[in-house]
C-alpha cells in the first residue's frame, strides 16, 4: 500500500462524497425550512439519473448528449418536485413526523414503479462524454477525469448555495424561515412561495446528483434505496438542516467508504453505518448546529 | 420543537367495552380455528403469513404507538429472530427448541444494544439512529458469508415432523400469536404500560414526577424486540428460509404502514393492518405486477384522509356514540 494508491482512493472517496453531498444538501435544505422528512429525496435523484439516460440516448449517446442531460435532468426533476409540493405536500405541513414521512415513502414507492413502467427493468448505462474518459496522474497516482470533473462541480455547487442563502434576499428568507417560521409570517413575507422554491431547488439537486452519478454506474431500480439511507444519515450527522455539516459529513462519508473498500473490501458496505452510528452516539444532535 | 410524541395520538386509549372486545375477540378466534377446513392449502399458508405480520406489526406498536418513539426499523429484530432460527438448526447439532427459544433472546439482546443508544435520543434523531443501526445489522448480516450465507439466504431450514404440514403450522402460528398477545395486552395494560403513555404523552413532567423516561423506553424497545423475534421464529414455520432482505429497512416501512393503516392507537389496529396488507397484496398480485405502486396510492390516501387508522376512526365514531349516551 504506497501513497499514491491511498491518495488516488482518497480523490475518489472525494468525489463520491460531492455526490453524496449534492443530493443531501437537498434533503436537508428541504429538512430545514419545510421540516419534512423527504424520503421521496432518493426516488427523485433515481429520476434524475433516468431521465439523464433518455436525453443522452436522444443524443445517440453522443458528446452533447451528456451535458445537455446535465441540463435537462435536474430541471425536469425540479418541475415534478414543484407539482409534488403544490399537489400533496403542502396539506401536510402540520402534520408529525411519521404522518410527512409515509406521504413521502408513498411517493418512493409509486414512484419506484412508474419508473419500471416507463423506462422497463433492464439495467441503462450512459456513455461518459469523450472530454472526460480516461485518467491523469497524479503523484503518481491515478485519478480519473470524470472524478476530477466531479471535484470541480461539488465545489460550484456548494459555493452557489453558500452565495444563494447568504448573499440573495430569497436566500436569506429561506434561513429566516428555518430558524423562525412564524416569525416570517407575521412580518408579511409569503412563506409559501418559499416553501413551493425551497421544495424545487432541493428536487433540482437530487436529479444533479442522479444525472451526475448516471455516467458512472448501471442506471437501475433500487438505486433509490441505498442513496436515500445515505443521504439520511449524512443529513442527520451533519445537523438538520445544515448545508456546511451536510458536506462535511458527505466527505467523511465518502472517503470513509473508499477506504473501507481499499482496506477491507469484504465488508465496506457496512463502513456509512458505522460512521454515521459512531458520529450520532458521540455527537447525537449532528456535528454542526441544526437548523432547528 | 417538541418532537417527542406522536400528535395523532389523541385518544391513546379508547373507551371501548372489554366485554365486547373479548367476545369479538373469542368470536375471531373460533372462526380461526375451524377456518382450515373450509379453506386450501394456500389461503391457510396466507393465514400463517398474516398472524407472522400481525405479531411483528402489534410488537412495533407497542414502542410506535404506545411509546410515541419514531422506530423506524423494527424489522432488523424480527430479521435476526428468523435468523437465527436458521443459523442454529443448519449450523448446530441443537435441537429445533433450542432455536425457538434463543431466537426471541437474541432479538431482545440485539434490541437493548441498538435501544441503548437510541433512547438518549429524540424525535427523529432516534428514528435516524434506529434506520443507522437497523441498517448496520443489514449489512452485516448481507455480507457475513460463512454464518448468514450472504445474499443467497438460508433456505431449507429443517422443522420438526410434527411441523411439516401446513395446517399444523397454521395452529402452531395462531397458537404463539394469542399468546403473545395476550402478553402484550397485560403489558400495555399494566402499570409499565400506564408509565410509557406517561413518557409519551408528557416526557418532561414525567421526568421531573421521577418516572425514569429513558430506561421505560428502552424496556418497552427491548420488548418489543422480543416479541419481533418471536414472529421471525414464526415466519421460519411458515416459509422455511431467510434472506436478507427482511432486514432491509423497506420491509420495515411496510410495517409501520400497517400500524398506520389499522390505526396506532388501538390494540388490534396494527393486526388489522397487517391482515388487510397481506391479503391485499396477494389479490392486487393476481391482477398486476405492479403491487407497489397500488401500495403507495393506498397510503398517500390513508395519510391524507385516514391518518388515525380504519380502526383509529371507528374509535372516534364510537367514542362520540357513548359520551352521546352517557350525556343523556
Amino acid at each position: 500500500m504506497d501513497f499514491a494508491t491511498l491518495a488516488s482512493q482518497f480523490f475518489i472517496g472525494l468525489s463520491r462524497g460531492m455526490i453524496f453531498f449534492i443530493v443531501s444538501a437537498g434533503l436537508t435544505l428541504i429538512f430545514g425550512v419545510l421540516r419534512i422528512t423527504n424520503f421521496a429525496h432518493g426516488a427523485l435523484y433515481m429520476v434524475g439519473a433516468f431521465i439523464a439516460y433518455s436525453v443522452s440516448t436522444l443524443f445517440g449517446q453522443g458528446p452533447y448528449g451528456f451535458w445537455l442531460a446535465l441540463l435537462v435532468a435536474p430541471i425536469a426533476v425540479m418541475f415534478i418536485s414543484l407539482v409534488i409540493e403544490r399537489g400533496l405536500l403542502r396539506f401536510i405541513y402540520n402534520r408529525d413526523h411519521l404522518i410527512q414521512m409515509l406521504l413521502t415513502y408513498s411517493l418512493v414507492l409509486i414512484a419506484g414503479d412508474l419508473v419500471k413502467i416507463i423506462w422497463g427493468t433492464e439495467y441503462k448505462s450512459m456513455h461518459i462524454p469523450e472530454a472526460l474518459r480516461g485518467s491523469f496522474n497524479l503523484w503518481g497516482a491515478s485519478l480519473p477525469w470524470y472524478n476530477a470533473f466531479l471535484l470541480v462541480v461539488g465545489p460550484v455547487v456548494a459555493l452557489g448555495l453558500w452565495f444563494f442563502l447568504s448573499k440573495t434576499n430569497l436566500g436569506k428568507i429561506c434561513r429566516a424561515t428555518a430558524t423562525d417560521r412564524e416569525m416570517v409570517d407575521v412580518l408579511g413575507i409569503n412563506s409559501t412561495k418559499v416553501f413551493a422554491m425551497v421544495f424545487a431547488l432541493g428536487g433540482w439537486l437530487a436529479g444533479l446528483g442522479g444525472a451526475l452519478i448516471a455516467p458512472t454506474t448501471t442506471i437501475s431500480m433500487g438505486m433509490d434505496a441505498s442513496i436515500i439511507i445515505y443521504a439520511f444519515l449524512i443529513v442527520v450527522v451533519g445537523g438538520l438542516g445544515n448545508i456546511w455539516g451536510a458536506l462535511i459529513s458527505s466527505i467523511i462519508m465518502g472517503v470513509g467508504e473508499a477506504f473501507g473498500i481499499l482496506f477491507i473490501p469484504g465488508v465496506a458496505i457496512i463502513i456509512p453505518y458505522i460512521i454515521a452510528g459512531v458520529l450520532l452516539i458521540l455527537r447525537p444532535s449532528g456535528l454542526l448546529k441544526s437548523a432547528w | 420543537m417538541s418532537t417527542n410524541n406522536l400528535k395523532l395520538i389523541e385518544n391513546p386509549k379508547g373507551k371501548f367495552n372489554t366485554y365486547l372486545g373479548l367476545g369479538i375477540a373469542a368470536v375471531g378466534i373460533i372462526v380461526l380455528l375451524l377456518a382450515p377446513g373450509f379453506l386450501t392449502q394456500y389461503y391457510v399458508y396466507l393465514l400463517a403469513t398474516v398472524f407472522t405480520t400481525a405479531l411483528l406489526a402489534t410488537s412495533l406498536n407497542l414502542v410506535l404507538g404506545y411509546g410515541g418513539l419514531l422506530h423506524l426499523h423494527h424489522g432488523v429484530f424480527f430479521g435476526v429472530g428468523a435468523y437465527t432460527v436458521a443459523i442454529v438448526t443448519t449450523k448446530t447439532s441443537w435441537p429445533f427448541a433450542v432455536a425457538v427459544l434463543l431466537a426471541p433472546l437474541v432479538a431482545a439482546l440485539i434490541a437493548l444494544v441498538i435501544g441503548w443508544f437510541c433512547v438518549r435520543l429524540r424525535g427523529l434523531y432516534f428514528g435516524m439512529l434506529t434506520l443507522a443501526l437497523g441498517q448496520l445489522v443489514w449489512a452485516i448480516v448481507y455480507r457475513w458469508n460463512a454464518l448468514t450465507n450472504g445474499d443467497n439466504g438460508i433456505h431449507a431450514i429443517p422443522v420438526p415432523e410434527f411441523l411439516t404440514s401446513i395446517n399444523s403450522v397454521y395452529y402452531a402460528t395462531l397458537l404463539i400469536l394469542v399468546i403473545s398477545l395476550i402478553i402484550l395486552y397485560i403489558i400495555t395494560e399494566s402499570p409499565f404500560g400506564l408509565m410509557l403513555l406517561a413518557t409519551r404523552d408528557n416526557p418532561v413532567r414525567s421526568e421531573s414526577v421521577g418516572v425514569n423516561v429513558k430506561r421505560h423506553r428502552l424496556t418497552a424497545f427491548v420488548i418489543a424486540g422480543f416479541f419481533a423475534g418471536i414472529a421471525g421464529v414464526l415466519f421460519v414455520l411458515v416459509e422455511r428460509s431467510v434472506a436478507p432482505s427482511l432486514l432491509f429497512w423497506s420491509e420495515s416501512a411496510e410495517v409501520l404502514i400497517m400500524c398506520l393503516m389499522g390505526g396506532l392507537t388501538v390494540f388490534m389496529g396494527p393486526m388489522l393492518g397487517a391482515g388487510i396488507l397481506v391479503l391485499l397484496s396477494m389479490v392486487v398480485g393476481l391482477y398486476t405486477e405492479y403491487w407497489l405502486l397500488v401500495l403507495g396510492l393506498l397510503l398517500l390516501l390513508l395519510v391524507l384522509f385516514l391518518p388515525q387508522g380504519i380502526l383509529g376512526y371507528l374509535m372516534e365514531i364510537y367514542n362520540k356514540s357513548q359520551d352521546k349516551r352517557g350525556g343523556n
